[in-house]
């Protein structure tokens, strides 16, 4: 028993690090390709003043990296900087643009490393998993561009856009790609659900980052390098929109989470139990395959699950609802959800709430949602906020034998989750 | 309704469009000079009726904000003045719904208005109007395009600020949320204007394709205000079903949040604490007894004195509540505000007996809004109080409990606003758990069993 967990334990651990090691490996050999290539190769083709802009520009966008929902963080300032660069045919009074793609993915590691720097001077993380990840992105972008850029300058400008596109939604799915091989990784989810997330979350920034890379290359043509000077602002400006619903999503989650903990601290159900149980209940929901959207009403499901408890009188002994006769649990599951749906925008989260005392065997079947907050409702209920492995393989057991009352599916994610160290990450 | 004074101003300002537009030289139309002059301005107008029509939210719902000025400054560069004009005045048929005749015209003519004007600084400093051909100092036009975005957004700003100083009843709320939002409002506009330079650089190479290519961008931005304003409503209504439920368990006490918070929020508007603070506030207010849930119910329900332990049960809410909200990220101040809400000036109040200026403003405009809906709410034990009665009370316990500056701040807030006085409670005869003795109510203190 002891030896598979570890066992477990390693090979988790490990599916971690390389995947993360590999894209390191990668982004440092085009970092060390890049600056041997171009110390070596002679220096004095370099346009310096367009490798400075541009790289200052990058500097700036990692800067200002945006915190996306789910803990995520991108740069798409940076990223339209660095594509940008890799794209450009010509510039005003400077003439074509001869950059080698080396050299693209030197000025950008220069301007992401700048940029991080006061990150890491505040004391904030690096990073370093998304920088690789948007140097790897550029380089694929610039090793298709730069080798026919001389084809594509006498071409018209429609034919050029066309081929720009292309690349730029090439170098964003290496992007997207990645960052959801890491996340998968992370977080404990299956790929293809982590990449249809991704898409999902991130297609507009992407779609406004090719618009703005498109406008960054042709308007270098028109007005020059002084271009980026112009045009940092509306990119400013529709980043802070971004920021701004960044912000209210997490402050939302957060106020949740807290205010989920009243009916602890008026001491209904346990300590820590609703944290526990929506964390299970994510890492469930993950397991299973559910999207984002999904996991989201389910976490804030989960956390509320039992704030009908604030009408009743008197709390449940113990607070443990697992317990209750069925009628009782199907009240306060009933109350529950009336005041989730007092609000008026969480109907889909009142729904979750609603049905979550009603056994797995019931017709009509209650949503998967129920199912997997009734499951980490009763695994916490019976073994608590410790880690008792002996506790928790005995309610394993238990909720087995009732498939009845418990999916069999659901407690098999349960099982797998439960067996996990460090037990649930965000 | 929109008021007469606005009405007449809105006159003026067409009117002057009008003579402004009318007395410009026939040249500066520069129809001659440019061949597809009356092609590129219906582009162009049409980005603008695009954008003008599909605007977002900013901070307050009713704040509205669309990009559609860098249509007027793409105009402003690509075919002049008065071109700048007619494309500003596109609002006029803008397809967003709820708008009156007075507004749709004020807004046409404040359109042209400042395209005209854009196009006017653009042109004093000599900024070439056609296809921009940046030379070896792409400055000489970035320079009076500059002057033509700022020139627009003060023109344009100042005339909708001033529509909504005159158009005085009942859209106070509708200015003060524009009020909120205005910093946001400049930048957003700032930032955008400068699309117009970008359009009419890339007509150069695409033509009009550049009024599409910068759409996407465009679009995209709105997308996330939209998003934010959705998310901050869903926000707001979360947050008030979660407090209700948290006072569910009080018949007395229903309300009881939301009314401090309303309370807190008159005090602060009324000592001028800025908006972020204001909100804050209000947050605090709304949530500063959530703290009470750690109360055991028998000891909120009971008649009698209460034994030392008991009264440590009551004076532990503030910090109950503190631990429920601490993890809220942006609360920070209205935490210090929900944990100290009890203290009083005198130093004797509880958790920390802090006195005069130690205790956070927060928790002192927080104390005497408290004390305030207490003292207007019914109690198991006593009626509710008349608004003079209790604003009397609340100047006898000024400079004791209560700061004396915020509590003339509320007396003067309360002369202007109406306080939503509490239904009477109706109690249920078999169900439900009222308070027996209010914490909150200056005028009953709660009795302690006295040892000899």
């Amino acid at each position: 028993m002891t030896s598979r967990t570890a066992a477990d334990r390693w090979t988790y651990w490990q599916s971690i690090d390389s995947g993360r090691l590999l894209l390191m490996a990668a982004a440092g050999m085009l970092i060390i390709a890049a600056f041997a290539h171009t110390t070596i190769s002679s220096t004095n083709h370099i346009a310096w003043r367009p490798a400075l802009a541009f790289g200052g520009f990058i500097a700036l966008g990692e800067l200002l990296r945006l915190a996306l929902p789910g803990g995520r963080e991108a740069a798409p300032i940076a990223m339209v900087g660095a594509m940008s660069y890799a794209l450009l045919i010509n510039v005003a009074h400077a003439g074509p643009a001869n950059q080698e793609a080396l050299l693209v993915v030197a000025v950008a590691a220069v301007g992401m490393t700048v940029g991080a720097l006061p990150h890491v001077a505040a004391g904030r993380p690096a990073g370093l998993t998304g920088m690789c990840t948007r140097l790897v992105a550029v380089a694929c972008v610039a090793f298709a561009f730069r080798p026919i850029v001389h084809d594509i300058r006498s071409e018209p400008w429609y034919v050029a856009m066309a081929v720009m596109v292309v690349v730029v939604v090439f170098g964003w799915l290496v992007d997207t790609v990645v960052g959801a091989l890491i996340r998968a990784d992370d977080i404990g989810s299956r790929f293809s659900v982590a990449l249809v997330d991704e898409i999902r979350l991130q297609w507009l920034l992407g779609a406004a980052i090719c618009a703005s890379v498109l406008i960054t290359v042709f308007g270098a043509e028109v007005m020059g390098i002084a271009e980026l000077a112009v045009f940092v602002g509306p990119l400013l400006v529709t980043q802070l929109a971004f920021r701004r619903y960044a912000g209210i999503r997490a402050t939302y989650l957060q106020t949740v989470r807290s205010l989920s903990r009243v009916t602890e601290v008026a001491g209904y159900v346990e300590e820590g139990h609703s944290q526990r149980v929506s964390r299970l209940a994510v890492a469930i929901g993950r397991v299973l395959g559910m999207t984002e959207p999904d996991l989201l009403a389910l976490e804030y499901a989960a956390l509320m699950h039992d704030i009908g408890q604030l009408s009743l009188r008197d709390p449940i002994p113990g607070g443990a609802t697992l317990l209750a006769p069925r009628a009782d649990q199907e009240r306060i599951a009933e109350l529950g959800a009336d005041i989730i749906r007092e609000a008026g925008v969480l109907d889909d989260v009142a729904e979750l709430v609603r049905c979550q005392s009603w056994p797995a065997s019931r017709d009509p079947a209650p949503p998967r949602g129920s199912m997997i907050i009734r499951a980490a409702n009763a695994f916490d209920d019976m073994v608590g906020g410790g880690a008792d492995r002996e506790r928790s393989s005995a309610a394993l057991d238990r909720m087995r034998q009732d498939p009845a009352e418990y999916d069999s599916l659901i407690v098999r994610a349960l099982a797998e989750v439960a067996g996990r160290r460090p037990l649930w990450r965000l | 309704m929109i008021s007469w004074p606005a009405r007449l101003y809105t006159a003026l300002v067409v009117a002057l469009t009008a003579v402004l537009v009318a007395r410009m030289p026939l040249h500066a139309l520069h129809t001659g000079r440019i061949p597809d002059f009356w092609f590129e301005l219906a582009i162009l107008q049409a980005l603008f009726l695009v954008c003008d029509s599909t605007p977002s939210s900013l901070a307050a719902q009713r704040a509205k904000w669309s990009p559609s000025s860098s249509a007027t400054l793409a105009a402003v560069v690509l075919l002049g003045p008065v071109a700048a004009a007619l494309v500003g005045a596109v609002s006029l048929i803008s397809i967003k719904h709820q708008l009156r005749a007075t507004e749709r015209l004020f807004n046409g003519a404040m359109g042209a208005l400042s395209g005209l004007a854009a196009g006017r600084a653009y042109a004093a400093l000599h900024g070439p109007v056609g296809l921009p051909v940046f030379g070896k100092d792409p400055w000489m036009i970035i320079g009076p395009f500059a002057a033509a975005a700022a020139a627009h957004v003060v023109i344009n700003q100042g005339l909708i600020w001033s529509f909504y100083r005159l158009n005085r009843g009942g859209q106070t709320l509708r200015r003060e949320a524009l009020e909120s939002s205005l910093p946001l409002l400049l930048v957003s506009d700032l930032g955008y204007a400068a699309l117009g330079l970008i359009i009419a650089s890339l007509w150069r190479v695409m033509g009009p394709f550049s009024a599409v290519l910068v759409l996407v961008p465009l679009f995209v931005a709105r997308w996330a205000m939209g998003q934010f304003a959705e998310e901050r409503r869903a926000y707001a209504a979360t947050m008030n079903a979660l407090c209700r439920a948290v006072e569910t368990k009080d018949f007395y006490t229903r309300g009881h949040g939301d009314r401090v918070s309303r309370g807190a929020g008159m005090i602060a508007r009324q000592i001028g604490m800025r908006q972020g603070r204001t909100e804050a506030i209000m947050v605090a207010g709304m949530l500063h007894d959530v703290g009470k849930l750690g109360v055991p119910t028998q000891v909120l329900q009971k008649t009698g004195p209460l034994l030392e332990d008991e009264l440590a049960a009551i004076q532990l809410h503030p910090m109950r509540g503190l631990e429920i909200v601490r993890e809220i990220g942006f609360l920070n101040e209205a935490l210090a505000g929900i944990m100290h809400h009890h203290e009083r000036i005198d130093g004797r109040g509880y958790p920390m007996g802090f006195a005069g200026h130690e205790i956070p403003e927060f928790a002192r405009i927080i104390a005497v809004a408290d004390a305030f809906d207490s003292m207007t709410s019914t109690r198991s034990y006593r009626q509710a109080r008349t608004i003079d009665a209790a604003v009397a009370e609340l100047r006898r316990g000024a400079g004791t409990q209560f700061d004396p500056l915020l509590v003339e701040a509320f007396i003067a807030a309360l002369a202007v606003e109406d306080w939503p006085l509490p239904e009477p409670a109706v109690v249920p005869a078999d169900r439900g758990t009222v308070t027996a003795q209010d914490h909150d109510d200056p005028t009953a203190p709660l009795r302690v069993v006295e040892f000899p």
